[in-house]
C-alpha cells in the first residue's frame, strides 16, 4: 500500500495529521501497540520539522507485510551539519516558534530512539530527506 | 482508604475533576477516560517523547497542536494552568477526538502537587 500527503511549511494548525493517518493505518492493519506508539512519534517529529523548519514536503508511506517504509521530503533550507542537529537541545527555531513549546531540539533525538532506522540525507539550500524504517512484524 | 477496601488501579477523568475543582472546557465525552499518572511540561517534543498513554498533560499551552499530540499519544486529558485558556480550534478537537480540556487557577506546581497526592497510593 501506498499513501502520500502533502505537508505545508508553517502551517501548524495542521501539523500531525499525516502522523495520525499512519496512526489509523496501523491500528487498522493490527500491529501490535508498542510499534505503533514509536511509529507515531517518529512520524510526528519528522513531520513538524516540515512544518517548522521547511518551505512545504511531502510525506511518502509504503507499508507491506513485514514493514512500514515513511519518507519525508522537503523543499527547505537543509540541513548543514546533520550530527550537530541530532544532538538533543540543538535547534535554530524561530522565538514565534518556540513560544509555542517547539524548538527544545528533541525532535531529531525522539526519531532515533524511536524508529527501527532512521536515514537523513540533506543539501544545503535544496532541501531535506528523512527515512523512518519501522519493522511492523 | 482502609484495608478491606478492594484495590483501585485506575482512577477516571471525572474523579480528578471532582476532587481538584477543575473546570471542563470542551471533550467531555471523554470524562470516563482512565488516568495511569500525569506529566508536566511545555515543551512538546519533551511530551511526545516522555508522556504515556492515559496520562494527564500538565502545561500553559493553549494552541491546537496541544491536541494534535494529546490524540497521538492516547493521553486522557490536558490540564491548562494558571487560568490559561484553550484556543478555538484546540476546543474543536478536543470535542472532536472526546479528550477533554480541563482548567485550573493553580500554578504547574500546586496542581501537580495535588494530583500526585490523589493519585500516589492508587
Ligand atoms: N526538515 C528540516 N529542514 C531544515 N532543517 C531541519 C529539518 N529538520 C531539522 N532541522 C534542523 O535540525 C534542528 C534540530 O531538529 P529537532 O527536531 O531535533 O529540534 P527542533 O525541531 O528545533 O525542536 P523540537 O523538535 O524539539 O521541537 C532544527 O532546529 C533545524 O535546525
Ligand atoms: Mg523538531
Amino acid at each position: 500500500m501506498h499513501f502520500e500527503y502533502n505537508i505545508e511549511g508553517g502551517d501548524f494548525t495542521r501539523a500531525g495529521y499525516a502522523s495520525s493517518q499512519v496512526k489509523k493505518l496501523l491500528k487498522k492493519q493490527g500491529v501490535e501497540m508498542s510499534v505503533i506508539k514509536r511509529t507515531v512519534v517518529a512520524a510526528y517529529e519528522a513531520e513538524v520539522n516540515v512544518v517548522a523548519h521547511a518551505y512545504g514536503g511531502v510525506m511518502y508511506v509504503d507499508l507491506d507485510d513485514r514493514q512500514m517504509r515513511i519518507v519525508l521530503q522537503d523543499t527547505g533550507p537543509g540541513i548543514e551539519d546533520i550530527q550537530q542537529a541530532m544532538e538533543e537541545g540543538y535547534s535554530t527555531a524561530s522565538d514565534a516558534v518556540r513560544e509555542m513549546g517547539f524548538g527544545a531540539g528533541m525532535g531529531l533525538s525522539n526519531m532515533k530512539k524511536n524508529a527501527h532506522e532512521l536515514n537523513i540525507e540533506s543539501e544545503v539550500g535544496k532541501g531535506t530527506r528523512v527515512e523512518i524504517i519501522m519493522q511492523i512484524a | 482508604m482502609n484495608d478491606n477496601d478492594p484495590i483501585v488501579l485506575a482512577m477516571q477523568v471525572k474523579e480528578i475533576v471532582q476532587a481538584l475543582e477543575l473546570k471542563v472546557y470542551s471533550g467531555e465525552e471523554g470524562l470516563d477516560r482512565e488516568v495511569s499518572g500525569a506529566y508536566v511540561s511545555d515543551l512538546l517534543s519533551d511530551v511526545m517523547g516522555h508522556a504515556d498513554t492515559g496520562q494527564l498533560w500538565i502545561t500553559l499551552q493553549t494552541h491546537k497542536n496541544v491536541m494534535a499530540i494529546a490524540s497521538l499519544k492516547d493521553l486522557a486529558a490536558v490540564i491548562l494552568v494558571a487560568g490559561h485558556k484553550p484556543a478555538e480550534n484546540t476546543v474543536e478537537q478536543s470535542n472532536e477526538e472526546g479528550i477533554p480540556i480541563l482548567g485550573t487557577l493553580l500554578s504547574n506546581f500546586e496542581i501537580s502537587g495535588r494530583l500526585y497526592e490523589l493519585i500516589k497510593n492508587r
